[in-house]
């Protein structure tokens, strides 16, 4: 899970509501500002940051500042992405009652009035749109085609991304480039001047860049002539391929997240693409062309305006509503029986563990509690409210532990670890220089063949996968408690003291309610996955720690709350901590299906003996959960027995040949945040991101701030990630995986000359169906409103409708939905919804899809069942 | 034993017409059949390598399957076993299978889940029937096989921009060492009266004796054959199509340009090794071809900051050096050398995904930082010349562009005024005029008939350039390539009164289904938005992917795809033509070389590319 609200792109929209830029007035006579348009494009370029860091967040955040349907169907008018599924798909989900009828009847009423019901029931089901949309972006500068019969992209696309790609490479080529400190245009003038070759073909560009003073504008000049068009001009350039302009501009404002430094901006970028066009149009026409304005007599466009949704708009609106409702009713109608039957909390609890939100942890915890019904689950997000950079021993580098748009004033560094880093040999180098590739491929050819075998018949981990459990050494130590206020590297303050120690513990058990009857052993389990061959992999990772493995949060909470001074404060804070309590970290790797336990020697011996019971318990629900798992997995057979289903998911994660090590956080639509009795009756299918919070202790709604303030951020921007990945997998999302290759550690593209693809792959989103999340919150309506009225930022959110809101009144048991700035009550459709008492049976009966198209995929997806 | 090998190219052909029977969402059944019949094979294959070290490395030849004969001209498919063979069948068919295991996985739910299947099983035929082959006429049906697997794989994504582009560049560089293939057989079926076969290279005197009276022609069979080789292995000056043709899965690329079809250059010198090795000239010239690869390749290579082309370059470095090894006859060596070099690559493609993972983790722990700014020295500009030059690939693309491709185009390009119904007719009538002259040779004055293949060639050759740079309605260009064919075969008919009735009915009958079905589908889609234009890729493929699959069909039948009439039809042509008429064999293979182009270009730009109709997601053009 993840993401940031990304404060740049706040400023960026108070920065353009403020000045007004698009006024209409300016339109004729604005002169070409520099400034303005490269500020533009940033906020619109993709701000996905190189894969080491992959974070979630909303795909179209752009456009977050308007409400969700206009800001995408304007997208799709500027940019041409799809944005909903075709009308042939929702149609098909009507036939398949995926949409059901009463529900799409509702939503056209509530919408058009019930006397245009039947009219725009019609055009829904009937009705023919002819919607090829031609997008506005990219239009000026198709007429080089069309008028000079010159293909620019065709010709300048190769040679600069090559050079951007070996300017900014990590670590793929040997020889790498000779990029100084000073930018892409200085590095790439002094590798002309020096060089008895050049980038260019001919004179008029090499002069320029060699000059050194040549800024956007005299450029465009050339180019276009007619500054009226500069900045459309700019954006159909930037956007012809805007993987890689925005990765330059995402470095640009986050240059941290490159090992190896590079300066970055994206007006070099800019300046060196309008040398090579000008180059490549001087080649190809000689020295005196017109440039393109003179071309044509079309007004340049206003890219951006607003304009009224379309009729089609329109219905595919409808059809999105109608689609999510039918699922959302069913869960409002499965919460309002679970409420009717709430279990009685047990009396004495034999452990409790707190989880992250993450929807993948939904069914583990639900095997948990089944296979112990005296424990007790708890969620929250998985970097357990402790924020830090963590340096592994001999680790070049900190990597952040808490969600992206933290900046952590603390270090915690790791010593004495015993495992020893191993190498790849096949992966170095020396297999590509001439003469040891030579020795190499002579006599270690027989040893790549035999591990290919091994690999295809017998996988097991290796240096060469992304390991979950590898981010610190099992028996290692950890600097957590800050003994010295001068211990300080780099700016950060190594380790925490006791009173920051228990603030942090302190609000950590408040938000999730744990204030008082403390288990003899609280598990606190952070998650990661392990994966081979994707580059992807840290999507898989928890995103509240930056998309990296937990673990290492997981026990620096556990430790922090053992800690007799922390527990001294909180006890004076009325958070008394039994002695006999403790607290022990944990990872669960959520691909592989396996856990580990940390700092075990330091258990009592009554709980080292407790442990070894609760870990046969975790063991136990592991199987299962494997087992809920596996059904979606083709190559699996889901009736085999517990440990062969076990051990053909564990292999997975470690399987070269395997694209889909597990489905991240495909299906993900729920968000409730309340008591764990709230759910607990229900199977939920691992679609719901569940953060335990108790009203009871907090009527004015502090806490409820706290928590929610991340969560349209972090499980908002998870799933509109998704969303707009799945409806658009080719524009918005990465594509299939399948022909993917590296560029320069830092994105993936199609084959050797292709853009940048930012976004999901195929094999993550196929199983989600996309829905906007609903987030359901157990208090009362008014003071839910009262606290995401408190911020802003995180009104946007629901205000605008990129994340549904419904609050449970804990009293009356009734639900309200927040619309339009008010919460009205709502009532579900449904009557009755099906009972379970076996979940494994519904399990192994679950149909399967046939093909990965939305309408095929969601027949896999289950509907909400009470479990007796 | 001498019977039992043709099993090795039978069992590929029944397999891979068994796949295109399966169901299309079978996708255990199509894996299956794949995994099963290769592993069959590969498991066939040890034991007859087995029992052949046994019986002390005997080569084997027989002559297998009559295709067609008539006169001095015989066609016939003969296998070959030896050292080389054994080496390359082997290595082939265990990457093959592995692959085909690895993929039942890694493709799943792909699109094209059947396609890579079949065509898998197409290729691994093609690569058998390849190595296995005992003379040219065979090693070509392979070759060819190999050329359109290629192009079906490289654009695998057929409604993406860059696969398409991408396949169409390889499969013209491909056609290159096609033609040159053809022209080898040219003059070594005019050298020998025969179709020799490789087993009578292997006699040091024959060929010695051979070589004493045909030295030039010796000379210039061995330039084709290193011109094909060079093509198939990317060495250069061919080199940029290798990494530019990893558009498809990664378990193709891996298979495909990692491993097996890029060392089948190897595999050519390898096979007509003791006809050349008296050529002192010649064998210096491929060590210094390989040797001036490696170099550029590795300079590439090193400063690829995108793995596949990196992986890519390497192993193109390494078989520049397999080509020194086989000139100067350390052939175990090459032999070793390849193996493990495919092994390798395969490997590294497979896994290059980790690559991720692993160096980026390795830096983490590892990483020193080296400040190094452009240093001004006149060492470092000679440096910084260098890496300027790899990272343009040392304008290979460019050149070829420039000096090959260009000039044709705009020949081309002056031909627009042919399109029109008018010119169509005259040149019917033209046609007809010519038939004429062939069947009633006595009325034409003798001083014009000479002329007559020259002209009707040229202009042939002209409309398949035509036809080529067509940018106007699709239809168009179906007809001149259509009518360059007719004038072609029509000239070495003129010229040789051999190639008659019978000879001109085999190749006709294949290329008139082929030329009436092309229409009719483009027909079919021209009835759609009445845009069938040139100028744009259409992408029809997603709309009409029946009507695609048989467009293609016919556009390989028009090609002279391998088994069909107009395969042999242009082997006959190409033997009828006398060694005399140099301008009427260059007209003609150069007419060859463009009508597949042009033909693959009408199929790519009307089926495939982005859908032009964007009501539902399409890929961007850059991607």
């Amino acid at each position: 899970m993840a993401h940031s609200i990304d404060t740049n792109n706040q400023a960026d929209r108070a920065a353009a509501g403020a000045k007004n830029f698009r006024g209409s007035a300016q339109d004729s006579s604005s002169c070409f500002s520099e400034e303005h348009v490269l500020h533009e494009l940033r906020h619109y370029l993709p701000s996905q940051t190189p894969l080491k860091d992959f974070i979630h967040h909303n795909t179209l955040h752009a456009f977050q500042q308007s409400r969700f349907y206009d800001a995408i169907f304007l997208a799709s008018k500027v940019f041409g992405y799809q944005v909903t599924l075709t009308l042939a798909e929702f149609r098909q989900l009507y036939i398949i009652n995926r949409i059901r009828p009463e529900i799409l009847e509702r939503v056209v009423t509530d919408h058009k009035g019930a006397d245009s019901l039947n009219l725009w029931l019609n055009k829904l089901l009937r009705q023919e749109y002819r919607n090829h949309k031609r997008p506005r972006v990219g239009r000026l500068r198709a007429h080089w085609k069309s008028v000079y019969d010159i293909d620019l992209d065709k010709q300048v696309h190769p040679l600069l991304f090559r050079t951007l790609c070996s300017y900014l490479d990590q670590g793929i080529a040997t020889w790498s480039f000779p990029a100084g400190t000073e930018g892409l245009l200085a590095a790439a003038a002094k590798l002309e001047e020096t060089s008895f070759s050049s980038f260019f073909k001919t004179k008029r560009a090499r002069t320029m860049l060699l000059e050194g003073s040549v800024d956007i504008y005299d450029l465009l000049k050339i180019l276009v002539g007619d500054d009226r068009y500069f900045e459309q001009y700019i954006f159909d350039q930037q956007f012809s391929h805007r993987g890689w302009s925005g990765m330059v501009a995402t470095l640009e404002a986050k240059p941290d997240s490159l090992y190896d430094y590079r300066a970055v901006a994206l007006r070099d970028a800019i300046i060196f693409e309008l040398l090579l066009e000008i180059d490549t149009l001087d080649y190809h026409l000689g020295a005196s062309w017109q440039p393109l304005s003179s071309a044509f007599t079309q007004p340049p466009i206003n890219l951006l305006a607003p304009e009224p949704m379309t009729e089609s708009d329109e219905v595919l609106m409808l059809w999105q509503d109608a689609f999510e409702w039918s699922y959302y009713d069913q869960v409002i109608a499965g919460l309002t029986i679970a409420a009717q039957n709430r279990p009685n909390g047990p009396r004495q609890t034999s452990f409790q563990a707190i989880f992250c939100i993450d929807e993948r942890e939904c069914s583990l915890r639900r095997y948990v509690e089944q296979t112990d019904t005296e424990c007790a689950t708890f969620g929250t997000p998985g970097f357990f409210g402790v924020e830090f950079y963590f340096q592994p021993q001999n680790g070049k580098f900190y990597d952040k532990l808490c969600p992206a748009p933290v900046t952590p004033k603390y270090l915690i560094k790791e010593t004495e670890v015993t495992e020893k880093q191993s190498h790849e040999l096949l992966y170095t180098n020396h297999t590509h220089s001439l003469l040891s590739g030579f020795a190499f491929s002579l006599f270690l050819g027989v040893i790549a063949g035999g591990k290919l075998v091994m690999n295809v018949f017998r996988p097991k981990m290796s240096p060469a996968i992304s390991n979950a459990f590898a981010q610190m050494g099992k028996g290692s130590k950890l600097t957590i408690e800050n003994k010295d206020a001068n211990d300080i590297e780099n700016g950060l303050q190594i380790g925490f003291t006791v009173p920051e120690m228990a603030v942090r513990v302190e609000a950590q058990l408040r938000s999730i309610g744990l204030t008082a009857n403390f288990a003899p052993l609280v598990y606190v389990v952070a998650h990661g996955s392990s994966s081979a061959n994707n580059p992807h992999h840290g999507a898989h990772d928890c995103g509240a720690c930056s998309g990296r493995p937990g673990a290492v949060n997981a026990r620096v909470l556990a430790a922090m709350a053992n800690n007799p001074r922390v527990r001294a404060v909180l006890a004076a804070k009325g958070v008394v901590i039994p002695n006999e309590t403790q607290f022990v970290g944990a990872l669960h790797d959520t691909a592989g299906d396996k856990m580990e336990f940390y700092d075990i020697d330091a258990l009592s011996a009554a709980n080292a003996i407790a442990h070894v019971k609760n870990v046969g318990v975790f063991e136990r629900a592991l199987d299962k959960n494997a087992k809920e798992r596996s059904r979606r997995f083709a190559s699996i057979n889901t009736r085999g027995s517990l440990a062969k289903v076990r051990k053909a998911i564990s292999d997975r994660s470690v399987s070269l040949f395997e694209p889909r090590p597990e489905l991240g956080h495909g299906t993900n639509t729920l968000c409730i945040v309340g008591r764990r009795s709230l759910s607990k009756g229900l199977f939920l299918d691992r679609r719901a991101f569940l953060n335990s919070y108790d009203y009871t202790t907090d009527p004015e709604g502090l806490i409820l701030a706290r928590i929610m303030r991340p969560l349209g951020p972090v499980c908002g921007g998870i799933n509109l990630e998704y969303y707009f990945s799945r409806v658009d997998n080719h524009k918005l999302g990465a594509g299939t995986k399948l022909p993917h290759n590296l560029m320069g550690l830092i994105g993936v593209s199609n084959g050797c000359d292709g853009d940048l693809l930012p976004g999901l792959p195929l094999q993550m989103i196929e199983v989600h169906d996309p829905v906007r999340l609903l987030l359901i919150v157990e208090h009362y309506p008014e003071v839910v409103l009262k606290t995401i009225q408190s911020e802003p930022a995180m009104y946007e959110w629901y205000i605008n409708e990129w994340v549904h809101l419904v609050a449970m009144n804990p009293d009356t048991g009734v639900f309200y939905y927040f619309k339009e700035g008010a919460f009205s009550a709502y009532h579900p459709s449904y009557g009755s919804i099906g009972g379970v008492d076996d979940i494994a049976a519904v399990i192994e009966r679950a149909a399967k899809m046939e093909t990965n198209s939305t309408v095929d995929a969601t027949r896999e997806n289950l509907p909400v069942y009470t479990i007796n | 034993m001498d019977q039992l090998f043709p099993l090795f190219i039978w069992l590929p052909l029944l397999a891979f017409l068994i796949s295109l029977l399966a169901p299309a969402n079978k996708e255990a059944q199509l894996s299956g059949i794949a995994i099963f019949s290769i592993g069959l094979h590969f498991l066939g294959l040890v034991v007859f390598a087995g029992m052949w070290v046994f019986s002390d490395f005997p080569t084997l030849n027989i002559k297998h399957l009559l295709i067609f004969e008539a006169d001095n001209n015989k066609i016939s498919i003969d296998f070959y076993f030896d050292k080389v063979t054994a080496a390359f069948a082997l290595v082939g068919s265990l990457l093959s299978f592995l692959v085909a295991v690895y993929s039942r996985y890694f493709i799943h739910r792909e699109g094209g889940y059947k396609q890579f299947f079949s065509t898998l099983l197409l290729f691994f035929l093609g690569y058998n029937m390849l190595v296995f082959s005992g003379n040219y006429e065979t090693l070509f049906v392979g070759w060819e096989v190999v050329g359109v697997c290629t192009f079906l794989l490289v654009s695998f994504y057929r409604n993406r921009y860059l696969p398409v582009k991408n396949s169409l560049k390889v499969i013209s560089i491909y056609r290159l060492g096609d033609i040159c293939l053809i022209l080898a057989m040219w003059v070594s079926h005019h050298v020998w009266h025969e179709n020799i076969v490789f087993l009578k290279l292997n006699d040091g005197g024959v060929v010695a004796a051979h070589l004493q009276t045909h030295y030039a022609e010796a000379v210039i069979i061995s330039l084709l054959v290193l011109i094909a080789a060079a093509v198939k292995s990317a060495q250069l000056p061919f080199s940029s199509w290798l990494p530019r043709a990893m558009e498809g899965p990664t378990t193709s690329s891996a298979i495909f340009y990692g491993s097996l079809s890029v060392h089948i250059g190897v595999f050519v010198l390898l096979r007509t090794y003791p006809y050349w090795q008296g050529l002192e000239a010649v064998k210096y010239l491929i060590a210094g071809l390989g040797l001036t690869t490696s170099l550029v390749a590795i300079s590439i290579s090193k400063l690829q900051s995108s793995l596949k082309p990196k992986i890519a370059y390497s192993s193109i470095a390494q078989i520049g050096l397999m080509f020194i090894e086989v000139a100067f006859g350390f052939h175990h060596l090459a032999l070793f050398h390849f193996a493990g070099n495919a092994c390798l690559r395969t490997y590294q493609l497979l896994v290059s995904p980790s690559m991720q993972h692993y160096l980026v983790h390795h830096m983490f722990y590892n990483f020193v930082p080296k400040q190094q700014p452009v240093q001004e020295s006149p060492l470092a500009g000679l440096r910084n010349s260098f890496y300027l030059l790899s990272l343009k690939e040392w304008n290979l693309d460019f050149m070829f562009h420039r000096f090959f491709w260009t000039p044709f185009k705009k020949a081309g390009q002056r031909l627009q005024f042919l399109s029109s119904l008018r010119a169509a007719v005259i040149i019917t009538v033209i046609y007809v005029l010519g038939l004429l002259a062939h069947f009633y040779q006595a009325s034409v004055p003798a001083g014009l008939f000479q002329f007559l293949p020259y002209v009707y060639s040229f202009a042939g050759l002209l409309f398949i350039l035509k036809s080529f740079a067509e940018k106007g309605n699709a239809l168009w260009a179906w007809f001149y390539v259509i009518a360059g064919q007719l004038f072609m075969t029509l000239a070495v008919a003129l010229q040789n009164v051999d190639f008659g009735f019978m000879e001109i009915g085999i190749y006709y009958s294949g290329i008139s289904v082929a030329a009436i079905v092309g229409a009719i589908c483009l027909i079919k889609i021209h009835r759609i938005d009445n845009d069938i234009n040139l100028r744009d890729y259409h992408g029809y493929i997603y709309e009409k992917p029946q009507l695609g699959l048989v467009f293609l069909i016919s556009c390989l039948g028009l090609i002279g795809l391998p088994f069909t009439p107009t395969f042999i039809g242009i082997d006959l042509l190409f033997n009828h033509i006398h060694k005399r008429h140099l301008l009427l064999v260059l007209f003609t293979s150069l007419g060859f070389l463009f009508m597949e182009l042009a033909i693959l270009r009408v199929y790519a730009r009307i089926f495939m590319g982005l859908y032009k109709k964007a009501d539902h997601a399409i890929a961007f053009r850059s991607s």
